[in-house]
Parts: C-alpha cells; sequence; structure tokens
C-alpha cells in the first residue's frame, strides 16, 4: 500500500475554494425567481387549548401572500410516531408548537403579519419532570396515538429493553459493585447555519426542495408521502441539497418548518424560503436528547466486569422525533464497551410538555459513555484497581462477539488506553498532585455503516469524458466533514487519476442513487467502498478502449516518426503487452503496460485513449460511465436488540488532565489526548479536524453547554447565555491516530465523525474527581456545582 | 420607508447605497449589493459570521448601522483575493490545513485575521487567538484555523 499517491495523503480542500472566498451558496444566500419569505407563529403556553384563531387581520396586511393555520390545511400526521400535525390544531403541547405560518414578499412584512394573527388559548396544566409524567394520574399529553386508539399513559410504548445472559449470576461473582445515579441535559446543536430550506413547486405540482438535509432520500420518501396524503400522490419531490453550514444530528428528520414551507409554497405557488433566526434555532430546533442514569455495575476480585445494569429515564418532550430512538444506541456502549458478560439495560421515555428531541453528534452514545465510563472510575476506585489497567483488564478485542452480537474485526481500543496513558504520563501523574487530575474514557461506535434501515446502501456514479474529467453523484451529504476531498482521493487512487480531474455532486435526489444518510459516522466508509467499485468498473471500460485502440495510435505515433525521419524504423513492439485489461494499468492519468511502465511506446495520456474511444464512427463509440451500490452484509437489530448492525467498530480513548481552582470552581484542561482507531486516515489532517472538532464539543458538553428549560420554554435562547467554548478557552486537543487497517473498510479505513465527542465529558468529569474529590454527576460540570459539592465535602469532612 | 443614500468604498471600488435608513451594513452587502459571502449567525453581535473590515478593523456589520457607514472603507470576504483571482495566504492557507469545514463561519474568522495581520504582521499565538475569539466555530474546535492563521503569517513573511 506503500505506493499510495493520493490515499494517507494531507490533500489540501482546494476543491472548497468557494467556501474561502464567499461564494459559496447556503441556505440563506439562495433566491429564488418570485421568492416568499415564510414565518411561523409559536404558542403562547406550554400545554392550552386552542380556542380561536383569527388570522383576518395578517391577512390583509400589503404584501402578505399567504396565511395558514391547522384549521386551514389537511390534518396529516407526520414525524418519527405520526404524533403531530404540521400546524396545531385544538391543542398546543410546548411552546414550540407550530400554530400558524405566513408567507409575505419580505420577512419584515411576514414577522409584522406574525403579530396581527390572534391566537385565543385556555391555559391547562402541565407536566415538565419525565418522572412526574410517567406517575398515574399525570397530566395526559396526548390522549389519542396516530391511529385515534385512547392513550392512557404519557410513557411511550417502545421497545428498549435488552438483557444477556444473566444479572443475578453476574452479582453472586461479583467482588466489588457500584451503583451510581447519572444525569445529561438539554444541549443545542449550534449550527453555525441556521435551518431552513426553500420549497418550490411547477406548474405540475412537483416539488423541488432546496435544503440542507443529512437524509436527501429519507426525506423525500416523507414529502413524497405527506404530499400523497394532502391529495398530491404521485408528484415527483425533488431534494437538493445547497451548501450546509454544519449539521451534527440537525438534518436527520424532516423537520416542521419543512413541511410548513411546502404547504406555504403550495398555496402561494411560489418558492417560499424559511429561514430561522438564531432564536429559533434554540427555541424550535429539537436538541440533544437528556438522559437519567441508574447504573450498577461489578466486577470480580481480578478486576474482569461481571454484569452491568442500567436503567435510563429520557424526557421525550411533546413530540416524537428521532431523541426517542437514542436508546438503540446507547444499547452499544452499555453492551459492548469493555467485555461485559451479563447486561441489561433498559429505556422508559416519556411525554411531557417539554421541547423534543433529535439526533445530535454521537447519538445517545454520549449520554450512556458518560454512565458507563464514571461507573467504571467508581469502580476502580473500589476494587483499588488503576482505572487505566480496569479497562486493559476489560478491553475488547478482535474476533469478540459482544453480548449484542457485534462482531469486533479490526480493534485498537487497548493501544489507545496505552497511548493515552503514556502521553499524559499516567503512572507517574494519577493522583499525584492536588488540584491535577487525571481521568480518561473510552468508547465503541458504529463505523462501518449502521443498518437502522432494511437498506443501508450508498449509490454512486462516475462518469468520465473524452478529457479525463470525471463527474461523480455522490448520494451523500457534506456538512463540512471535508468529504468532497476525501472521496475525490479514494476515487483519484482508484482509478489512476488525479483530484483536481475530479467534480462531486452531492445528496440531489434528482441525480443520484440511493443512500441511507450521511449519519452514523457512515460516510466515508459507504461512499467510499461504493467509489471503490464503481472506479474499478470505470477503469475496467477505460482498459478496454485501450486495448482496442492502443494499436492504431501507437501505428500514428510511428508514422509520425517517419514523417520526421524518413530513416526511422518501426521498431519491434510486444503487442501482447497491451492485448488485455489485465495487463494494462492507469497512474496520474497515464495509461501503460503492467509489465513495462515506462515504455516509450505503450504510454498514454487517458484522454488520449478516451477520445479514440469515442470518436470513432456510427455503433463504435464509446462512453465510460460507472455505477456501484455498496450495501454492506450487516444485520438490522433483532426483537432482542441484538444484531451487527455495523460492518466494524470505532474504538477510542481520551485521557485529560485538569488543573480545578477550588476557589471559584474553574475547570482548565490542561493537556487532552485523543486517540481513536480510524482504520486508516485517508486524509491525516481531515481526520484530526473531526477529532478535534468532536472533543471541542464533548468539551463544552462536559464544562458549560446547557440548554436551560424552565416550565418548557428555553430561557437562554443566544450565543450570550448559552455558553460555546470560543478561541480563547484553549482546549489542548492531541489527537493521536491508530491505524489498525480495517479489512472491510476503504484503504482500511473506519468512520471518525462521531466518536471523538463520544469519551470526552467522561475523561473530563473522571480527572475532576481525581483532582478534586468530588464527583459531580449530572452534566455541565458548572463552576456553581463544584463549588457547591466542594462545600458539602468540607462539611463532611 | 424612505430610503436614504450611503457613499463608500467597497472593495476597493467607490459605491453608493440607496437603502432604508434601519438596515445595517450586513442587510446591506447581502441584499442591495448581493455579496451574500458575508454571513448572519446570530444577527445580535454575538457570534462574528458577519464579521467585515472597516477602515482596518473587524467589526460585526449585523449591528452595524448603514448610515455609519459612509465615507468609510469596507473590506468584506469577496475583497480578499485579489483583483486577478489569486487567494489571499490567509484563504490558500485555510484551505491547507483545515481550517474551513461548514465554512459558515470562515468568511468571518478570514476576516478577522486578515484585520489583525495588516496590524500585527507577526502576531503571537495568543493574539492570534484573542482575535478570532468573537468568532464561533462549532466545526472546527479552533485548533486548525489558528494553525492556518499561523501559516499564512509565513507564507506573508516568505512573500515579502
Ligand atoms: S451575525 Fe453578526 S455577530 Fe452574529
Ligand atoms: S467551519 Fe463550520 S462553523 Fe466554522
Amino acid at each position: 500500500m506503500s505506493d499510495l499517491l493520493y490515499v494517507g495523503k494531507n490533500i489540501p480542500r482546494t476543491i472548497e475554494v468557494d467556501k474561502v472566498t464567499g461564494r459559496a451558496i447556503y441556505i440563506n444566500d439562495l433566491k429564488r425567481p418570485g421568492m416568499l419569505y415564510g414565518k411561523i407563529l409559536y404558542s403562547k403556553y406550554a400545554h392550552a387549548k386552542i380556542k380561536s384563531i383569527d388570522t383576518s387581520k395578517a391577512e390583509k396586511l400589503p404584501g402578505v401572500r399567504a396565511v395558514l393555520s391547522g384549521y386551514t390545511i389537511p390534518d396529516v400526521r407526520v414525524g418519527f410516531l405520526k404524533d403531530q400535525t404540521v400546524l396545531k390544531k385544538g391543542v398546543v403541547r410546548q411552546f414550540r408548537d407550530e400554530v400558524a405560518a405566513v408567507a409575505a414578499i419580505s420577512e419584515e412584512i411576514a414577522e409584522e403579519a406574525l403579530d396581527l394573527i390572534d391566537v385565543e388559548y385556555e391555559e391547562r396544566p402541565a407536566v415538565f419532570d419525565p418522572a412526574e409524567a410517567m406517575k398515574e394520574g399525570a397530566v395526559l399529553i396526548h390522549e389519542v396515538d396516530a391511529r385515534g386508539k385512547p392513550i392512557t399513559s404519557n410513557i411511550i410504548p417502545l421497545p428498549w429493553k435488552f438483557k444477556a445472559g444473566d444479572i443475578e449470576q453476574g452479582r453472586k461473582d461479583s467482588a466489588y459493585v457500584v451503583k451510581d445515579n447519572l444525569a445529561t441535559t438539554w444541549v443545542n446543536q449550534c449550527c453555525m447555519g441556521t435551518s431552513g430550506c426553500v420549497a418550490e413547486f411547477d406548474m405540475n405540482n412537483n416539488l423541488t426542495l432546496y435544503n440542507q438535509t443529512n437524509v436527501p432520500f429519507l426525506d423525500k420518501q416523507r414529502i413524497t408521502e405527506y404530499l400523497a396524503a394532502i391529495g398530491l400522490k404521485g408528484k415527483n419531490v425533488r431534494v437538493v441539497n445547497v451548501t450546509v453550514g454544519g449539521s451534527f444530528g440537525t438534518k436527520l428528520d424532516t423537520d416542521i418548518y419543512e413541511f410548513i414551507s411546502i404547504q406555504l409554497a403550495l398555496k402561494t405557488r411560489k418558492p417560499v424560503k424559511i429561514l430561522f433566526s438564531r432564536e429559533e434555532e434554540f427555541r424550535a430546533l429539537p436538541p440533544r436528547q437528556p438522559a437519567r442514569f441508574t447504573i450498577e455495575q461489578g466486577c470480580d476480585k481480578d478486576g474482569r466486569l461481571t454484569f452491568r445494569k442500567c436503567e435510563a429515564l429520557l424526557d421525550n418532550g411533546a413530540y416524537t422525533s428521532w431523541g426517542v430512538t437514542t436508546p438503540s444506541v446507547m444499547m452499544m456502549p452499555m453492551s459492548s464497551l469493555y467485555r461485559v458478560p451479563n447486561v441489561s439495560f433498559e429505556a422508559t421515555c416519556v411525554y411531557t410538555n417539554n421541547i423534543y428531541c433529535q439526533a445530535m453528534r454521537g447519538y445517545g452514545n454520549p449520554q450512556a459513555t458518560f454512565a458507563v465510563e464514571v461507573s467504571m472510575d467508581r469502580l476502580a476506585e473500589k476494587t483499588g484497581i488503576d482505572p487505566a489497567e480496569l479497562r486493559l483488564i476489560n478491553s475488547n478485542k478482535s474476533g469478540d462477539l459482544t453480548p449484542m452480537r457485534l462482531k469486533i474485526t479490526s480493534c485498537g481500543l487497548e493501544e489507545c488506553i496505552n497511548s493515552v496513558k503514556k502521553s499524559l504520563d499516567w503512572d507517574n501523574k494519577k493522583s499525584k498532585n492536588r488540584k491535577r487530575g487525571l481521568g480518561m474514557a473510552s468508547l465503541i461506535h458504529v463505523a462501518g455503516g449502521a443498518r437502522v434501515y432494511l437498506s443501508d446502501g450508498h449509490g454512486i456514479m462516475i462518469k468520465v469524458d473524452q478529457n479525463g474529467h470525471v463527474d461523480v453523484l455522490e448520494s451523500g451529504t457534506d456538512q463540512g466533514q471535508g468529504s468532497p476531498t476525501v472521496i475525490s482521493q479514494i476515487i483519484a487512487e482508484s482509478l489512476g487519476f488525479r483530484p483536481e480531474d475530479i467534480s462531486l455532486t452531492f445528496g440531489d435526489t434528482g441525480l443520484c442513487l440511493w443512500d441511507a444518510g450521511t449519519h452514523a459516522s457512515r460516510h466515508t466508509f459507504m461512499a467510499g467502498n461504493a467509489a471503490i467499485r464503481a472506479c474499478e468498473s470505470a477503469k475496467r471500460q477505460i482498459l478496454q478502449i485501450a486495448v482496442e485502440k492502443m494499436p492504431r495510435l501507437i501505428k500514428n505515433n510511428v508514422k509520425r516518426e517517419q514523417k520526421k525521419n524518413p530513416n526511422f524504423l518501426e521498431p519491434e513492439l510486444d503487442y501482447d503487452m497491451i492485448s488485455d485489461p489485465e495487463k494494462l494499468d492507469i497512474k496520474n492519468r497515464m495509461v501503460f503496460p503492467k509489465a513495462a511502465p515506462d515504455h516509450k511506446y505503450f504510454r498514454f495520456e487517458v484522454s488520449d485513449i478516451l477520445r479514440s474511444g469515442l470518436h470513432v464512427g456510427i455503433g463504435e463509440s464509446k462512453v465510460v460511465v460507472a455505477e456501484a451500490f455498496y450495501d454492506p452484509p450487516t444485520e438490522m437489530l433483532d426483537r432482542e436488540m441484538k444484531g451487527n448492525l455495523s460492518l466494524t467498530y470505532a474504538f477510542g480513548t481520551t485521557g485529560v488532565e485538569v488543573e480545578v481552582d477550588e476557589e471559584t470552581g474553574k475547570v482548565t484542561i490542561v493537556n487532552l489526548f485523543a486517540a481513536h482507531d480510524v482504520g486508516k486516515a485517508i486524509n491525516p489532517t481531515l481526520v484530526k479536524g473531526q477529532i478535534y472538532g468532536a472533543a471541542y464539543i464533548g468539551a463544552g458538553y462536559a464544562l458549560t453547554e446547557e440548554m436551560l428549560v424552565e416550565n418548557g420554554r428555553v430561557m437562554n435562547p443566544n450565543f450570550r447565555d448559552y455558553k460555546m467554548l470560543t478561541a480563547k478557552d484553549v482546549i489542548p486537543v492531541e489527537p493521536i491516530i491508530i491505524e489498525t487497517d480495517e479489512r472491510d473498510g476503504p484503504f482500511g479505513a473506519k468512520g471518525i465523525g462521531e466518536p471523538g465527542l463520544v469519551p470526552t465529558a467522561p475523561a473530563i468529569a473522571n480527572a475532576i474527581y481525581d483532582a478534586i474529590g468530588v464527583r459531580i454527576n449530572d452534566l455541565p460540570i458548572t463552576p456553581e456545582k463544584i463549588i457547591t459539592a466542594l462545600k458539602e465535602k468540607k462539611k463532611q469532612d | 420607508m424612505k430610503n436614504v443614500s450611503v457613499t463608500f468604498t467597497l472593495n476597493g471600488d467607490l459605491v453608493t447605497a440607496e437603502v432604508p435608513a434601519t438596515w445595517t451594513l450586513l442587510k446591506t452587502l447581502r441584499e442591495y449589493f448581493e455579496l451574500t459571502g458575508t454571513k448572519e449567525g446570530c444577527g445580535v453581535g454575538e457570534c462574528g459570521a458577519c464579521t467585515v473590515i472597516i477602515d482596518g478593523n473587524a467589526v460585526s456589520s449585523c449591528i452595524y448601522p448603514i448610515l455609519e457607514v459612509e465615507g468609510t472603507s469596507v473590506t468584506t470576504i469577496e475583497g480578499v483575493a485579489d483583483k486577478n483571482g489569486a487567494l489571499h495566504p490567509l484563504q490558500k492557507a485555510f484551505l491547507e490545513n483545515n481550517g474551513v469545514q461548514c465554512g459558515f463561519c470562515t468568511s468571518g474568522m478570514i476576516m478577522s485575521a486578515k484585520a489583525l495581520l495588516d496590524h500585527n504582521p507577526k502576531p503571537t499565538k495568543d493574539q492570534i487567538r484573542t482575535s478570532i475569539a468573537g468568532n464561533f466555530c462549532r466545526c472546527t474546535g479552533y485548533v486548525q484555523i489558528v494553525d492556518s492563521i499561523e501559516k499564512a503569517v509565513e507564507m506573508i513573511k516568505e512573500k515579502k
């Protein structure tokens, strides 16, 4: 593999030059002819009956083109559990409930029109605590389900129960047991580009949705179903992504604003843009799912894990998006991070009048790993075994079949733990220094696709024109991770071209093949594998043309020489060398025989070959086009929530050194080493970029970030009060790249989009404990919580 | 609403905007001049996505009243590469060192960094971090942005 020209190299992101020159078009920048601006009116109450809506004044405002409410559009249910309508009718169940919407010729007029809509409410009692909401007699958030059947409890009937082995046996086998309560809260994805889309119908009622989704094809599917339900059956939906200003999971569902823009566009016959303000982004976009855990873990006297039992309580909010499915991912670390024979995990999701949740980088993994890894540290303390050692004793290994039936292929976990240990000088520094502390945490995550739908496939199409330019129709999306560069490296390498020969179109459902979505850290793995297969086919086609046309090109060259020099004798040439595509190869755009790569007569620029294949009379012309659809041999989770849903898994360990100021409670991260088994780094600089970015969001998750939700209302919907880390909060992340050369990965690569975030918070939490001897078990670990906990401790001492 | 007329230098050209007096510089740039490279991430002066340079200083254009722009010289991301399209060292460095991911913060980042380098061609790491402290980036964790700016400093030095 050492003769790779592009894979493994730090190829710059030149392909994205539009982003550094202000030319890239984001949804904010997109303007369609005649476009109107849509705005949404939200509920004034967390729970209320809508007594009446009067839109007449708003309709009369000059410049307003449409005003819609739940009473004027079809009553069609949408969402993961179909538990809401696009605009609400009868009842509102949270502050972000969409009550009415306006389209107008300017944003200002649309805003003004919202103020003119009169809604009369009758407030209802509300419930905001999931533990309260699950009690008998609690206020019911929904009275009927999607099928109209009465609902008698706020507990959502979802099967989040996982059992493997025998917990009671595990308990008996334990020499030590720890039990803890931990909690994580709402955090916002904070994409710098806010949410939005432009919906546009043609005169045949086919829809184009300019969007920034992660899942163009699922988006298309959901919208197609919605259109059918409102009487537009059989109409085409084309989802086209513009440049995406960050995602971090926000664009996994089809959000309500997308349906609203569609309704407004349908009503006005004009393109309609909805673009969220930052405040809306905080109030009306589903954030990360919070969770409360009770986790119990045991080990024998040698430190070998005996059992792990965890119960989770999830505040679902008023409706259901992907947040409620995070337990399916929580099961992965719960069952499979470290070797543990007996596992039980159960999650209860409960409706409340709070905001509902969605996906965010890592899905449920950061929440669950926080619980598992803090518990591991507690267990280490109880046994007296060094926490790093305890993790090594229980480390996953290549060839393992975990209780969830995950098949561990390559596994760099031990190497990750050891390299972090070494970098931190763990053995010398651990627990030695007052106010300074060390902590670590590891992770397991899907890294070879994630079969959450029946198809986990990814399609790719490649065409090579007669000048040797390669156009790629790539079904995934790029939200900033650098796929245009990475995928062009893989294609250049596989096809024998250069990255600059390649243009890519992403995520356009009108052009590209199916893809399950750019989520679950699956894109490089899936698109890479699909690309390699498509390139094999394209290359074979080019070499077939070469076999057919090369002899003539050679003859022409000889003739040309003879013209220049009449004494030139045709050399004796071994045409057998070029008689079969198998005997030829392409590198750096040159086609040549493998037997003699530098052959004077048998070496051609690829465009010479391609042109000679195209410009040749009727019936003989050839174009080069190839497609591949890669769907890995993985399993859906079965009824017991078991199955090998990914072809390979990512492992990693974050080790942190912190300093805590006991007066102010301020935590400074002195060192942060993030070791990740990435299989193979296709582009090391870009891999590091994923790790830096993820670790930094993880540090915010640990220390500062928190959506303050009081009685259902988001109290800090702006960057002043929602504390993201800035460039001045230096998080000295040092990525350590471990390459395990995954046999099923493209050039050995595994996914790395999410892993960097996952173990960051528990590593920091464990380091803080090592520094000050108190544990804060609910995120974020703010200075106030530290000071309070230290005071408590002093009292007790 | 009555429009006002504001004359200023925009990326080297003398221009006049006829816009409502209530407009901000950001809105004028994006809607009147169709220079959409300058982004709005918050609209209230808290994120730096809208940063432009006015008379040598980095400012948030989303809270900068258009009336105050009269007679000034404004540079936006569209005016950073030279007229022939050759990239500024900062732009090159951001591409080469992964200083850009989704790119939404990038215009503002580059403008803040450019304002720094124009004044101070040899900034320390700390000065670099301070210059972009008001520019939020959710993708990069800032490390490779700081790297990019440091590399640009070197490129500028070598050119001289
Ligand atoms: S858009 Fe101006 S500071 Fe955020
Ligand atoms: S690159 Fe995405 S916000 Fe900075």
